[in-house]
């Protein structure tokens, strides 16, 4: 087994114990976790499976296989890059919503208040 | 009997806040007054709720484009048949108000938009903000179709219809021009008046010269992008 080979495990291994644990303790949800873990997993599979990355690099002309780890370590932090703009797109428009609601909430609350003092009078 | 609200936005302008609301008062006192509050750091909401006017305080400072948005949910929540906004600054003439509404009762439209360019007024923009506000109504005035002179004034009257999409549909960061194209596309009528506005009583615009160029590229991007978006009435 070359060096490179071991890295390439050790570093996959790592990150998804790490994956694993996160989830386990409950700070990572679930629903974000999955692209982390497809990552991880297809990286540690091919880091392992020697002869599939060697097949796969010759198919998509990289001369050297291992580089191949690069490219889809990089497409895949793409994708959860993306992933998390979606999110936080998503998120930053439900706070706006909360925060809107609550300032309407507040309003009307005030309203109802100034309406029944001044029929009490 | 039409339900008429003035939506008031402000941030910090607790200097002019009183001034805006009486002269509003003063002159269309068949209307109804929100002021939003987006977060002032100063005695904008005291001196509003000082008053008696409604306000709303936004937990936060959200920008303009939330609050107005939420001066809208306001309207539409209460039923409102006609919503003008007019700004926390004081440009907005309040006595001008009864002039902006009068093309919403006669039905002919649904937006009516304030323009400084119309041959009311003596208003003349600096340079640099000319040239950006001519490159937006050019812009503009092929987009929609008709032509439209002053697509960053912020005073404006719309129709229940128009309220009810805003209240669900609003532009964030500088929505004024964004709002148009998103209205026009949702097939709303749009006209615009002759205006005459006011410098600011007090302060500083909200705009000031170094965000001036990244203002018209953030807006000419959100525009083509609105043009790609779906829009549901």
């Amino acid at each position: 087994m070359q060096s490179v080979q071991v890295i390439a495990i050790t570093f996959s291994l790592s990150i998804l114990i790490a994956i694993v644990d996160l989830i386990r303790r409950g700070r990572l949800k679930e629903q974000y976790s999955l692209l982390w873990l497809a990552s991880s997993g297809v990286l540690l599979f091919l880091s392992i499976w020697r002869g599939l990355l060697d097949k796969m690099a010759q198919l998509v002309g990289v001369a050297y296989p291992p580089s191949l780890l690069f490219l889809i370590a990089f497409i895949f932090l793409l994708l959860i890059v993306l992933h998390f703009s979606v999110i936080i797109s998503s998120l930053s428009e439900k706070n706006k919503k909360l925060a809107q609601e609550i300032g309407l909430l507040k309003a009307l609350i005030e309203k109802k208040r100034f309406d029944a003092e001044r029929s009490d009078d | 009997m039409n339900k008429i609200l003035v939506i008031i936005p402000a941030y910090n302008e607790g200097a002019n806040i009183e001034g805006v609301i009486s002269a509003v008062r003063r002159d269309v006192p068949y209307a109804d007054i929100v002021v939003i509050n987006d977060g002032s750091t100063d005695a904008t909401s005291c001196i509003a709720k000082g008053l008696s006017s409604s306000i709303i305080d936004l937990p936060y400072n959200m920008g303009i484009g939330a609050a107005m948005q939420t001066g809208y949910r306001y309207a539409d929540m209460l039923g409102y048949d006609i919503a003008i906004q007019v700004d926390g600054d004081g440009q907005h003439p309040a006595h001008q108000i009864d002039r902006l509404i009068a093309p919403l009762f006669e039905g002919k439209t649904d937006v009516v938009i304030g323009s400084r360019f119309l041959g009311e007024g003596d208003y003349v923009p600096s340079l640099a903000r000319s040239i950006g506000i001519r490159i937006f109504s050019l812009i503009l005035s092929v987009i929609t179709w008709q032509r439209v002179t002053d697509p960053t004034s912020g005073f404006r009257a719309l129709s229940k219809e128009a309220i009810t999409f805003l209240a669900r549909n609003y532009p964030e960061d500088y929505p004024e021009v964004e709002a148009i194209v998103l209205l026009r596309k949702a097939g709303f009528r749009i006209t615009e008046v002759p205006v005459r506005m006011e410098a600011r009583l007090w302060g500083k615009s909200s705009i000031t010269y170094p965000k001036a160029l990244y203002y018209m590229v953030k807006v000419l991007l959100a525009v083509f992008v609105d043009l790609l978006k779906k829009v549901e009435r």
